[in-house]
């Protein structure tokens, strides 16, 4: 009796087991590839919410129609999650066939481990219309990767704080920054808000001000040399030094994240506690989903361009942005590497564009842009001399992280402009 | 992965304890041990099929042990000897030199010296005010049972939500904190409670006495009921005073609980990661990282894997050690036979 019910349970047991393990395998095969012959493309990206969300469902909808026997999978997902999620699919090699690339080290790591296909040739067509933008996304002369987005960082301000302050135009070089932020302060209004708990926020001044101290040549040096000799990165440091003694930034900005939250870095513009803040071109969209009517600053959204600094070696104009690009993973079909196409097209693009998902980096698409901040920002982007990457994403992960930490300690006082360049120098060391 | 080996820690020292704690009772007594093992040995074929039949029904136990915890470390060994992005294969093999990464990096020996803050700062604020509100509690009340429950919320909630909670309470300016005290006259620091560099890690160890007082309490409770209540009887007949009673009776027979809590209590502060990760990221200036904190950051914002597992190592070694040595130094007496201890005793008066 006993040893009977012993049995039955194994044997429930082994069923379940099996039960589980045929859930697996069911669960990763693709039950349509052994009918016909349908491709499967898995397309990864971070639109998650809205409009966007159900306009890239149509875009995938339209190029399955237009190519038979393609099925795209499609997985939107938060940015962050994404990032997470893919990660860990570099780490078990199973990659989605078309995934977002923000280039620099990271794309190169990603090269180097044999994950993503060089798209140089098969879409020639493509990099022919966008030009120099696709260079964020090249690694020996070959291009990994078909920019879809592409924006600059700038001040993003309140016109009405300015206007109240006595600030009559947007600072244009590195005093009028200053003096800017005395007006405010003796207005009673907190001049800048930055997000240095998040730590990049803080360092984008510091790229900033390289970008205006360092040579095109110099920079273009230490992103492929990994050097950092030159004098103007200790400049860029000083410069930041100057601005912190200013005491210019939202109390507690120590500890303040850049986006999550109306005390946030973005919040406090988004409800007009503070009057500027350096950022990127998701502002606007950020702050929207910050304030309670959707509007952010509605009206009041102003944007400049980061001012200028004397003596620095750099071109005024040079813009230090980042940018999303469609990667093809290197085992994926043929038909991924059309839908990556597809999605840089004038025809995709200029839905992108209408919808504010971005900057279109299809020149074709541009006029197609509706938020008139956004639309200046795109002018001051494609008059720029050149384009500098984020220098955590160009430099990688490891020396960018190395080079942020420094620049919070920078922020916090305990650390000085000698400092930033020797950390990232060590970290840039290790990586040769 | 890395997180993965920094909880094992807990589970293995754990399990050492109680292993320790389990053979001391299992081993027999001198005098009985004859007789057992002359039953053992005629009962040797049944004892060969109950071997089988507890293989058989522990082997799932094992085999998730091994999966889920004995792989993970031995994967962490394996990553730390490795330079590694997070990708590709394991190819740029480094020897100890991530190792020697961790250990001469300013900000993780800074992060052991919080950790090892933490851990003082948690029993010397949570002990005493723990033991006192237990005592308090231990008196026949009306609302006995709500205080109990009032007091052990914070260690309900989860700590990611706790966290969120006093990252918003804390805010400088804006936030409620702030209010009241500008509300009274009191400036708060400029850059915040969280901000301020030399500021941060007392406020994150206040929220952490404020989240674990509670389990303090409820165990402190749990060990007086423990406590006969005819020694109480027999003291108060001899008209000994309801301070002596706590002095003499109560908290000596408290011994063993308080020092299995100062060992819970100091595996926590040792992997304390989640509501460091909430309220300060580490920051600001690094004033607030832990292990924990530097190998999450170290591996996932900064992509140096090789770098985080070796700290995983480190984090893992020292939880052992700390671990081992409170059960060899602190625990023990808790466990030893009943001779010894009368012995010990003896000795003392």
């Amino acid at each position: 009796m006993i040893s009977k019910s012993r049995t039955a349970k194994f044997f429930a047991l082994a069923a379940t087991g099996s039960l589980l393990f045929s859930g697996c395998a069911s669960g990763s095969e693709n039950p349509e590839a052994s009918g016909d012959k349908t491709t499967t493309i898995t397309w990864w990206h971070n639109s998650n919410n809205g409009e966007g969300k159900a306009y890239y469902e149509k875009v995938a909808k339209d190029f399955e129609a237009a190519h038979k026997g393609v099925d795209i999978e499609v997985h939107a997902m938060q940015h962050e999650d994404m990032l997470t999620k893919l990660d860990a699919a570099f780490q078990s090699g199973d990659t989605p066939d078309v995934y977002m690339e923000r280039g620099g080290g990271e794309l190169a790591a990603h090269v180097a481990a044999g994950l993503t296909k060089d798209l140089s040739d098969s879409a020639s067509d493509e990099l022919k219309f966008l030009g120099d933008t696709a260079g964020g996304w090249q690694i020996d002369g070959k291009t990994y990767a078909l920019p879809y987005s592409l924006g600059a960082a700038g001040f993003w301000y309140n016109k009405a704080l300015f206007k109240k302050a006595g600030v009559e135009k947007a600072p244009e070089t590195w005093q009028d920054l200053l003096d800017a932020s005395d007006k405010l302060k003796k207005a009673g209004i907190t001049p800048i808000s930055v997000g240095a708990g998040d730590k990049w926020p803080a360092a984008h001044y510091w790229y900033y001000a390289a970008v205006r101290e360092c040579a095109e040549q110099t920079l273009s040096n230490a992103v492929s040399n990994l050097d950092f000799s030159d004098q103007c990165f200790v400049k860029a440091g000083d410069d930041v030094t100057q601005l912190i003694d200013a005491e210019p930034f939202n109390p507690g900005f120590l500890s303040t994240p850049a986006q999550s939250g109306p005390t946030s870095a973005s919040g406090l513009l988004a409800t007009g506690k503070v009057a500027m803040e350096l950022a990127g071109h998701w502002e606007p969209g950020v702050m929207q989903g910050l304030t309670e009517d959707g509007k952010g600053l509605g009206e009041d959204t102003g944007w400049f361009s980061f001012p200028a600094i004397e003596g620095g070696q750099g071109d005024p104009k040079a813009q230090l942005g980042g940018g999303d690009a469609w990667a093809v993973a290197q085992n994926a079909p043929d038909e991924a590497v059309e839908f990556a196409k597809y999605m840089v097209s004038e025809k995709v693009q200029r839905g992108f564009a209408e919808l504010d998902m971005g900057l279109p980096a299809n020149p074709e698409a541009k006029d197609a842009v509706a938020d008139p901040a956004l639309a200046s920002m795109l002018d001051v982007r494609d008059k720029a001399p050149y384009f500098q990457l984020y220098f955590d994403t160009a430099f990688g992960a490891s020396v960018g992280g190395a080079m942020n930490d420094q620049i919070a300690l920078l922020f916090a006082g305990k650390s000085e402009a000698q400092k930033i360049v020797d950390a990232s120098q060590d970290a840039a060391d290790l990586e040769k | 992965m890395i997180l993965a080996v920094a909880q094992e820690v807990s589970y293995v020292s754990n399990s050492v304890g109680n292993d320790t704690a389990s053979e001391q009772l299992r081993q027999p007594r001198p005098d009985k041990v004859q007789s057992q093992q002359a039953v053992g040995r005629r009962r040797k074929p049944a004892d060969k099929r109950k071997t089988l039949e507890i293989l058989f029904f522990i082997s799932p136990a094992l085999i998730l042990i091994a999966v889920f915890m004995l792989l993970p470390i031995i994967q962490a060994i394996r990553f730390s000897v490795y330079n590694w992005k997070g990708f590709g294969p394991l190819v740029d093999f480094v020897g100890l030199k991530n190792y020697a990464r961790v250990l001469q990096n300013e900000v993780f020996t800074d992060a052991m010296i919080h950790n090892l803050i933490i851990i003082g700062g948690s029993i010397a604020l949570q002990l005493p005010i723990g033991l006192g509100i237990a005592l308090l509690l231990n008196r026949k009340m009306k609302i006995q049972s709500l205080l109990r429950t009032i007091i052990f919320v914070p260690y309900v909630l989860s700590e990611v939500i706790a966290g969120v909670i006093w990252f918003q309470l804390l805010q400088p300016q804006y936030g409620v904190v702030d209010t009241i005290m500008s509300k009274l006259g009191i400036q708060g620091p400029a850059q915040g409670w969280l901000g301020t560099p030399e500021l941060a890690l007392w406020t994150v160890l206040a929220v952490l006495t404020w989240k674990y007082l509670g389990l303090a309490v409820i165990l402190f409770l749990a060990g007086l009921q423990g406590v006969p209540s005819e020694l109480y009887e027999a003291a108060e007949i001899d008209g000994a005073s309801w301070w002596q009673i706590q002095r003499k009776i109560t908290i000596p027979l408290l011994g063993p609980t308080l020092r299995t809590w100062g060992f819970l209590s100091m595996i926590g502060s040792l992997q304390l990661f989640d509501m460091v990760w909430i309220l300060t990221g580490g920051g600001p200036a690094n004033s607030t990282t832990t292990m924990a904190s530097f190998l999450v950051s170290e591996g996932t914002k900064r992509q140096n894997f090789g770098v985080a597992a070796a700290a995983s190592v480190v984090l893992f070694i020292v939880a052992l050690i700390l671990a081992i040595s409170y059960q060899q130094f602190v625990l023990k007496r808790d466990s030893q036979p009943d001779e010894d201890r009368t012995k010990s005793k003896k000795v003392k008066v």
